[in-house]
């Protein structure tokens, strides 16, 4: 039979042109962006060690007998422990947290609702998002902080400085998860909630049973990045004098002029976030899969 | 709330339409539809894509508002201002091209949801109603399982079933075998065909025309927004009097789809 179609010519190599400097093996390109990687990082630490004040960098930042008297305290002495004063950050990061959860949830409902009805709660709402993402956490911690005694009320004005840096770590994260809890929202496809409604369901009970579980479960790596964020802001409630893990170690420097005490502080807070990041990329990973998985139905 | 709903005496009609009108932005999609469904009558909606036939089920389903008209559910005119759209849904099932299923509950949960939540069923009664209902369409095995594990035919009929556990009295199919792969089709019309012999009033818009010959008492042609010619199936798609209908069962017939 004829041959078909257009005039054959021989289809010319396919295989990829290989750079000179990799050469053909992918164990030589792994070979040379692990040296590549050691000589940059060895570069830094060498200028570090060599720069001419690092010894005297390394006495005030680095000094292991400063780092250990800062980790264990001494009150005596003036100073508390750095790895006490961290249990204070782990409290108001979970008060906060839970407060954050519920309240940027309410918010986000009340922006999302329609009718007329809850037209004056929209506006106030979208006030409160607008005010408490553009100013900074730290005037925030500073208004609450030093606002709510001033206001000489009964149980408002008699908290202890955590507690009012809890609440202003509440309504400034609030207004951003807020709107991680729409973003989550609006990515539910709208037919479920035509059919959620097509059943009979209220707006209210529709929400509930079938476009928040759904919208919960797609915002949760988002969700935690800002938890992770959290954590680390905790130590801006030390600005109103709670001895948390930052102020610990600002009153070690300011006792022992010694700034080991922040270096400690900082790896603390690395050994609390970093499981939270890494647990992070799991449920991210995790997700991927499962929708890999979806897409081959 | 009843005395605000109108009472249209001497009417035996499950559904009637009057007038009814809907426009999205400046294009009106629907151009004044009259129709009149009796108990039992299972009406098959035709027409191009676009005809409105989707629209017009989505009207009467209150999911969408419409801006001129009437619709009259076993007489209680549905359409005026303070009915309360939930209690109208109760009675008026609903099935979508794209299943929509929830995709966090399993097959069982989708079922006894809206029973549970909306009709106040206890859980035992819901699981009850649904077992009876999924057995009943071959879908006992699937109870457990999330919607994704089933084939698009299955998702469609766990659809059907969700709507049905609601006993409602009449049911709005709309185009609910187009999604779906051709060996899955049949299954999907089975089960409709099983609830037209049980005499559930059905309007129903398909693209299926044997379908649609086999289980409709009436046919309804729509194009431009309106319903241009309405006769039994058998004079529809065998004499039909109107030039656009011709036209359009002319393509379908080439398409080989008759």
């Amino acid at each position: 039979m004829e041959a078909q179609g257009p005039p054959q010519q021989a289809l010319p190599d396919l295989t990829a042109r290989r750079s000179r400097l990799l050469g053909d093996s992918s164990r030589r390109g792994v070979v040379l962006s692990t040296t590549s990687t050691v000589v940059v990082l060895g570069v830094l630490v060498a200028v570090f060690l060599l720069a001419p004040g690092s010894a005297q960098v390394r006495h005030t930042f680095f000094n292991p007998t400063d780092m250990w008297k800062a980790l264990v305290g001494d009150p005596k002495a003036g100073y508390y422990s750095v790895a006490e004063a961290l249990w204070l950050n782990i409290r108001m990061f979970i008060a906060a947290e839970i407060g954050i959860l519920i309240v940027g949830l309410v918010v986000a409902v009340i922006r999302q609702s329609t009718g007329p009805v809850l037209l004056p709660l929209r506006v106030v709402s979208t006030i409160y998002v607008d005010v408490a993402r553009g100013v900074p956490l730290i005037l925030i911690i500073f208004a609450i902080g030093f606002g709510a005694p001033a206001l000489q009320l009964t149980v408002i004005s008699d908290q202890s400085a955590a507690v009012y840096g809890v609440a202003a770590l509440v309504i400034s994260y609030s207004a951003y998860v807020s709107e991680v809890y729409r973003a989550g929202i609006n990515a539910v496809h709208r037919s479920q909630l035509a059919a959620a409604r097509s059943l009979g369901l209220s707006q209210w009970a529709a929400m509930r049973y079938v476009i928040l579980p759904q919208a919960i479960r797609n915002i949760i790596p988002p969700l935690l990045n800002d938890f992770i964020s959290l954590q680390k802001d905790t130590a801006l409630v030390g600005l109103l004098g709670s001895i948390e893990a930052n102020k610990a170690a600002e009153l070690f420097s300011d006792t022992e002029f010694n700034y080991s005490s922040y270096v400690v502080a900082a790896v603390l807070f690395l050994i609390l976030t970093i499981p939270l990041a890494r647990f992070t990329d799991y449920l991210i990973r995790r997700d991927q899969a499962r929708r890999l998985a979806g897409a081959g139905q | 709330m009843t005395n605000q709903i109108s009472e249209r005496t001497g009417s035996a009609d499950a559904l009637v339409i009057e007038g009814l009108r809907k426009s999205f932005g400046a294009q009106e999609v629907l151009g004044g539809i009259d129709l009149a469904v009796a108990q039992h009558e299972v009406i098959c909606l035709i027409g191009a894509s676009g005809s409105g036939k989707s629209t017009l089920l989505r009207c009467v389903n209150l999911l969408e508002r419409i801006d001129a008209g009437s619709v009259w559910l076993d007489g209680q005119l549905i359409t005026a201002p303070g009915v309360d759209e939930n209690l109208v849904r109760r009675h008026v099932g609903i099935v979508f091209q794209s299943f929509n299923l929830f995709p966090h509950m399993t097959v069982e949960r989708n079922v006894t949801l809206a029973p549970m939540k909306v009709l106040g069923l206890s859980r035992d009664e819901a699981v009850a109603r649904a077992a009876e209902l999924l057995g009943r369409f071959g879908l006992d095995e699937k109870r457990a399982d999330y919607p994704d594990r089933l084939s698009g035919g299955q998702q469609q009929r766990v659809a059907i079933v969700r709507a049905l556990a609601m006993r409602p009295r009449l049911m709005l199919l709309d185009e609910v075998t187009s999604a779906l792969d051709p060996e899955l089709v049949a299954d999907v019309l089975d089960v409709i065909r099983e609830l037209a012999e049980g005499g559930m009033t059905m309007l129903i818009a398909t693209h299926e025309m044997g379908f649609a010959r086999e289980v409709a008492s009436r046919v309804c042609f729509l194009a431009d927004g309106q319903i241009v010619e309405q006769a039994p199936p058998a004079r529809l798609f065998s004499e039909p009097s109107d030039e656009r209908t011709r036209r359009f069962l002319r393509r379908i017939t080439d398409a080989g789809r008759l």
